[in-house]
């Protein structure tokens, strides 16, 4: 049964958690989208090596566990290599924005090639340098089909991040599990609120998503 | 003789096993309006793609302004042209597109003011003011804080022509310019058209089907056929005088 004292004791114990799930979102984010716009670039590259290289790099991170890869980053690695990515949080950030840049890379790709060709002629037939064509005609118009994806994606981040509990990070789940396990009877109303938070902090993604549907589609009707 | 400002020497173009264009000679002087007729795939648009450094030759030289556009010298020897001698030698000619082109996230007025500010490094007043005369020119005063999407296809195309006009290049291309309008809006670019050629001393280069309006303002047209300029000469000599089969019977069917 999930009882109202019970509510008001669990809330603050999971509240702890907010500070970690918000950072390593907002870590996971910035990098993720870093990472989705280089390897997007790169594998448009007239370079063969940094083509495959990129390709092979997004096949293997699409194509695999995120939390496996997390385990590789913060268990694997480390002992393999010596590289140590300084910290927990380090681990789960790198671990999410490697796998999300993977797919949002795609999503770069896809939008910049989906500009029509006729864009680009025209822009050359203005006597725009190759990087005046893509900063000036092709990206504004490309990021304008991006936005939308990326807020999608950025939701499946958040929630994604509970991924680092695995790894000893103390976010809202870690705090969730250490209620219930000394508490069983507690475990409905604990995940119950562990639910609420994500979806309450998933609120002002949604609304950016949306807001960034309407803004997209200004401006991109065909010229 | 005047020096032309566009001169053609034995261009061919292939795409693939396709040979488009199998040997095109063609001098264009210094405000020459030129027509370029034929039947499709005749490879009209290729010639001018070509000029725009849209596509790249397989074989010949084209000179605009005394200067190899797709080659240039590097240690006394002939090499490829690179992106920096393209855009040297394409900065005087402007094209205007089937598809019109404009660019959608900007406005009637931010299309018209891109390429002068970032291309030219002109000032922005000078450049604000510059566009919107040429707006005001095409008749799209009123538009200039709409979007593409908001105009019809006619004012879209007049929008392209501003937007090209702004740049003042030297020679003007016209791509099949009202192919993708509806019939009653092709009127309103053949008088911007007009409009131009009578007032502006521009070479212009027309490629079109609009073959009333190419007799009537060009200085020379030009029959493509096969690959080969086949006929040319005045819009007179062309049209009444020739006795090219082909010609006469592409021609006709227009006539009917």
């Amino acid at each position: 049964m999930v009882h109202i004292n019970a509510i008001i004791e669990i809330f603050p114990d999971l509240a702890k958690g907010l500070t970690i799930t918000i950072t390593v979102l907002i870590g996971a984010a910035f990098f993720g989208y870093l990472f989705a716009f280089i390897a997007g670039l790169c594998r448009m590259s007239s370079n063969v090596f940094l083509r495959k290289f990129t390709g092979f790099y997004v096949e293997i991170f699409r194509g695999t566990s995120l939390i496996v890869q997390l385990f590789w980053l913060y268990y694997a690695i480390p002992m393999l290599f010596g590289i140590e990515l300084g910290s927990n949080w380090w681990a789960g950030v790198i671990a999410i924005a490697l796998n999300y840049g993977a797919y949002m890379s795609e999503i770069v790709r896809g939008s910049i090639l989906a500009v029509a060709n006729g864009q680009s002629e025209a822009a050359t037939a203005l006597n725009m340098s190759r990087f005046q064509r893509m900063r000036l005609v092709i990206f504004p118009q490309a990021i304008r089909m991006m936005l939308p994806e990326f807020g999608n994606y950025s939701i499946q981040m958040l929630k994604a991040t509970s991924l680092v509990s695995l790894i000893g990070m103390e976010d809202i789940l870690y705090h969730g599990n250490i209620i219930r396990s000394t508490n069983l009877s507690q475990a409905p109303t604990v995940y119950l609120l562990v639910l609420l938070f994500y979806f309450i902090l998933a609120l002002p993604l949604i609304f950016l998503t949306r807001k960034m549907e309407a803004f997209s589609k200004k401006g991109v009707a065909s010229g | 003789m005047i020096e032309p400002i566009v001169s053609f020497h034995d261009v061919h173009k292939s795409f693939g096993d396709v040979k488009v264009l199998k040997g095109i000679d063609l001098d264009i002087r210094p405000a020459e309006k030129v027509a370029i007729i034929g039947p499709s795939g005749s490879g009209k648009t290729t010639i001018i793609r070509m000029l725009m450094t849209l596509e790249e030759p397989t074989s010949g030289d084209i000179i605009v302004n005394g200067t190899n556009l797709w080659k240039m010298e590097k240690k006394g020897k002939l090499v490829r042209a690179n992106e920096k001698h393209l855009r040297a030698v394409r900065g005087d000619i402007g094209m205007v597109f089937q598809h019109f082109n404009l660019f959608p996230h900007m406005t009637i007025l931010e299309n018209c003011m891109t390429a002068p500010l970032h291309v030219k490094k002109e000032g922005k007043e000078a450049v604000k003011q510059r566009s919107l005369e040429m707006l005001e020119r095409v008749g799209l005063s009123d538009k200039v804080d709409q979007y593409p999407s908001q105009l019809s296809g006619g004012q879209k195309q007049r929008v392209a022509m501003a937007r090209a006009l702004v740049m003042r290049p030297k020679i003007m291309l016209f791509d099949e310019v009202t192919s993708a309008l509806d019939p009653e809006l092709v009127a309103e670019v053949l008088q911007v058209i007009r409009d131009i050629a009578k007032n502006d001393d521009m070479a212009m280069i027309l490629v079109t089907h609009e073959m009333d309006f190419a007799l009537d303002i060009a200085d020379k047209v030009l029959f493509l056929d096969e690959g080969v300029i086949a006929e040319q000469g005045t819009a007179r000599e062309v049209i009444e005088h020739s006795n090219n089969e082909r010609l006469q019977e592409f021609l006709h069917r227009f006539r009917a």
